[in-house]
């Protein structure tokens, strides 16, 4: 042995400079704290769950299905249905997808396909921070800016062409042009689920190989027909799932909503009218709520668990992992 | 026809272009509409930002930060408490959110990896993250206000947290996978114990991207409202030390006070507004340069 | 023929193989599996105490897992698996009561690319010391110098021993990884590669410190740059498809290799 070999046996024996095992437990105490947390997600989305059925149960007792097809909502007599804040919640997700879809689309083409390279960065982060701006500020956005444009520049003359028409005259007549409105809250619902779709699908649209869009302009394609006929098609599962994702959002969205949809109880044919969805009735009613009423709004609220996981888990299996939203 | 041959095109004359004019205006069409709907997206930031100057700067008073919510029809007033009360829970709530959301997504990233259960964690984790949050408002309701029989900080800093955690543990696993493996090897390769490789190097290498996650965590649960309106709710000037009784916060203060028919209430919600948007946009804004960082690392 | 002459050229002037060392790591009968795949096939295989020796072979032949195999790293994956022997001074290294922490303190492993970690120069060798060893700050001190010295850091680095060990170039991370091995005192270092990311004036200073090295340590070299394995090694094993197809002293492999697909390799014609 060398010296040096010498000094490094004698050093391990003699203990001065002793091979300390670092303890075991703390090993184990560490991964087991990892993996009690991760299993604590899964036991609030129980408990979430839980939580709301067992709020809800006297109310799906007293009412069983009747619950979903009945539109009464009568403190007085203790009556309360489903129907107006399920199809008001519907119907205001479905005018948001309508209208923000094609914008959402349009922006992520614009930020893969036009936008010049120095623009890119600060417009993309504009979009974005559109996602973190509070959802109350759109509510009142949408209450104190845009509804009085609304129903100035919109709800009144379309109401005046439309007066008297079969259908058109029902669905889009404003009886109080007041600015909210059914229509309303899917206008601000579609702002609000924008730059979530529009940066997912972005995502999307740079994942796909440049080599692949170059060739198609290489035979001679215009923008519009590459994006229609080899980025569309490419990205199409990510993009609905996208959309779904944006959905779920869309039903989910409370206090927007609250501002701008008008708080009516009743069913109106007109989208121009208020409504209500299942999360404004809840934000509305809940603190002054007890007994029945408030086993109703949990009963909601449980309507509204089931829609948005469904939404919300078709979503995530069409989109696995996009970023953090 | 050929194409290459530049007599085919030159004999047909500048009008006889290869486009067909409906291919043309197709284009045309979608190059105007997406650069519309992306101005379309700007000028909406814009307005709501300059909605909340006009309205918001005049109530930037001193007064606005040492006086508590002014009763019904008084004058003047603040919103120092709903700040205090905001801060307070917010604190709280990431505080609370913070060790869980790291640990679980250290788990989904360095144990669990593909697992069944790891796998079935992550797909929920996900759908928690885009959750409506009034459903775990009623949660906590449930779980807390109900059972203690009075609104509370406490419920509002749970209600919080439970927001802010799947935040965190999506970016908090994301940041850790990109940490390369031979690093992790490396440390293990020297007899440093799983949990010390994952504390001194995996989390130190993915310092930056884990913060990122918190701050935007931070920055989403600032705003929340709807869960606050059942746990923590805003119904008195000042506040106990306790928590206990009803907690005045930034975001239902300004949903009371914005709804209501007295001018000074409007100002004050409009002042709150301002400042609780320019707070999130700068925390956004903020995440985006850390994480930058780390990306560069 | 046997190999080419550039080959040649470095066998010669080197040091003989010493049969007469001890045997530090005995192999025996070693197969591993990952998952499904059989990704070493009864491996038998003796290391010699203060010998490089140096595992050739084309990718995908096993040469890094059989590295993998002796500190147990692969234990990181849990679809991966040894079965047989592996006895580090007559103690079986696969067993399963072996204590993994202490055992791959006594075994160092310095990788492919530089992997520091991010954290200061100083820090990053004291941290394997800092693992296993209670020390004063001043003897702290002296062991990262030491252990900075033998990797040939020392000079390059004593000004800035508080930056970070990220801001290094490719071949001084390297080093540093080196260094923070070492430090461990460590009674066998595996290099798994260490060169192949490194550019030519790198590679040449960590080959130097190998050579270096072998005074104290045993040393066990992955490498697929055969006039690497000529150089710096006393031992050569020749892999092939999770087989060992050859093992001998260096020069023997290189100048007078006993089987045919050795043969073929060294000479360039398959790999």
């Amino acid at each position: 042995m060398t010296a040096l070999t010498q000094q490094i046996a004698l050093a391990r024996e003699s203990g001065t400079a002793p091979r300390i095992a670092p303890s075991r437990m703390g090993d184990r105490l560490f991964q087991g704290a990892a993996y009690g947390s991760a299993l604590l997600v899964l036991l609030v989305l129980a408990g979430i769950l839980g939580s709301i059925v067992y709020g809800a149960w006297p109310a799906f007792a007293e009412f069983g299905f009747g619950f979903l097809t009945s539109s009464a909502w009568n403190i007085g007599t203790e009556q309360f249905g489903a129907l107006p804040a399920i199809i008001g919640t519907v119907a205001a997700a479905l005018l948001a997808l309508l209208i923000g879809v094609p914008i959402s689309l349009g922006i992520a083409v614009y930020l893969t396909q036009l936008c010049p390279g120095w623009a890119r960065k600060p417009v993309a982060m504009t979009i974005e921070l559109l996602a973190s701006v509070p959802s109350i500020i759109y509510g009142m956005w949408g209450l104190f800016v845009f509804a009085p444009l609304f129903a100035r520049f919109v709800q009144v003359p379309v109401s005046n062409v439309v007066e008297g028409l079969p259908i058109v005259g029902t669905i889009l007549y404003a009886r109080i042009p007041s600015g909210v409105g059914v229509l309303t809250a899917g206008i601000i619902l579609a702002i609000m689920i924008v730059p979530f779709v529009a940066s997912i699908t972005r995502d999307m649209l740079d994942q796909i190989p440049t080599v692949l869009r170059e060739s198609a302009y290489g035979i001679g394609c215009t923008t519009w027909e590459v994006v229609r006929h080899v980025l569309v098609p490419q990205a199409s599962v990510s993009i609905i799932g996208a959309i779904m994702l944006g959905l779920g959002r869309a039903l989910g969205e409370t206090m927007a909503v609250t501002f701008v949809i008008g708080n009516a109880n009743r069913l109106s044919a007109s989208i121009f009218d208020p409504g209500s969805t299942i999360a404004s009735r809840i934000a509305n009613e809940f603190n002054e709520a007890d007994g029945l009423q408030l086993s109703s709004l949990m009963a909601l609220g449980c309507l509204l668990f089931i829609i948005t996981f469904i939404v919300l888990i078709v979503a995530r299996l069409l989109v696995r992992r996009v970023k953090v939203a | 026809m050929d194409a290459t041959n530049p007599l085919a095109t030159t004999g047909r004359g500048p009008s006889a272009s290869r486009v067909r004019s409906g291919r043309r205006i197709a284009d045309r069409i979608l190059i105007l509409a997406s650069t519309a709907a992306t101005m379309l997206g700007i000028v909406v930031l814009g307005s709501i930002l300059l909605m909340l100057i006009v309205e918001g700067v005049k109530g930037f008073t001193p007064e606005l930060f040492t006086a508590p919510t002014p009763g019904p029809g008084s004058e003047g007033g603040g919103i120092a408490n709903a700040i205090l009360g905001s801060l307070i829970m917010t604190f709280i709530g990431i505080v609370i959110a913070t060790p869980i959301g790291l640990m679980a997504g250290t788990f989904l990233a360095e144990y669990g990896k593909t697992s069944k259960i790891a796998d079935v964690i992550r797909f929920l984790n996900d759908v928690l993250l885009s959750a409506p949050s009034i459903l775990i408002g009623l949660f906590v309701y449930t779980l807390m206000v109900r059972p203690m029989g009075t609104y509370s900080g406490w419920a509002g800093a749970v209600a919080l947290a439970i927001i802010a955690v799947p935040v965190i543990v999506r970016t908090t696993e994301d940041m850790l996978r990109l940490v390369p493996s031979p690093m992790r090897e490396a440390a293990a390769a020297l007899g440093a114990p799983r949990s010390l490789v994952i504390r001194a190097i995996t989390w130190r290498a993915a310092s930056a991207g884990i913060v990122t996650g918190i701050i935007l965590a931070l920055a989403r649960i600032a705003g929340e409202t709807a869960p606050l309106l059942f746990t923590a709710l805003n119904n008195n000037s000042w506040f106990n030390a306790n928590l206990l009784g009803g907690v005045p916060n930034l975001p239902v203060m300004i949903y009371q006070f914005a709804l209501s028919p007295y001018p000074n209430w409007q100002s004050l919600a409009w002042a709150g507004a301002l400042l609780i948007t320019v707070t999130i946009l700068a925390l956004s804004v903020l995440a985006r340069f850390v994480i930058k960082e780390q990306r560069q690392r | 023929m046997s190999a080419s002459p550039a080959i040649r050229s470095q066998i010669d002037g080197r040091n003989p193989a010493d049969l007469s060392a001890p045997v530090r790591i005995a192999v025996k009968d070693l197969n591993f599996y990952y998952g499904s795949f059989h990704g070493l096939k009864n491996i038998n295989l003796d290391f010699r105490d203060r010998q490089v020796t140096a595992l050739i072979g084309p990718s995908g032949c096993g040469k890094s897992t059989l590295l993998r195999t002796f500190n147990r790293i692969y234990s990181l994956y849990p679809e991966q698996r040894a079965e047989g022997q592996i006895l580090l001074d007559g103690q079986n290294v696969l067993d399963s009561k072996v204590d993994l922490n202490e055992l791959r303190s006594r075994i160092g492993m310095v990788f492919q690319k530089p992997t520091p970690f991010p954290m200061s120069i100083y820090d990053n060798v004291a941290f394997g010391l800092r693992l296993y060893e209670r020390l004063p700050k001043a003897e702290l001190d002296v062991r990262v110098e030491e252990s900075l010295r033998k990797a040939a850091l020392w000079d390059e680095v004593k000004d800035k021993l508080k930056q970070s060990g990220m801001g290094l170039s490719g071949g001084q991370q390297q080093r540093l990884c080196i260094a923070r091995t070492v430090a461990q005192r460590p009674e066998v270092i595996l290099f798994d590669e260490p060169t192949s990311a490194l550019d030519p004036i790198s590679t040449g200073r960590i080959e130097e410190l190998i050579e270096q090295l072998r005074s104290e340590f045993t040393i066990v070299i992955v490498t697929h740059n055969m006039q690497q394995a000529a150089r710096i090694s006393q031992f050569t094993a020749f892999m092939y498809l999770g087989e060992l197809i050859e093992f001998d002293a260096t020069t023997k492999i290189f100048m007078n290799p006993a089987k045919r697909q050795t043969q073929d390799y060294i000479t360039g014609r398959f790999g």
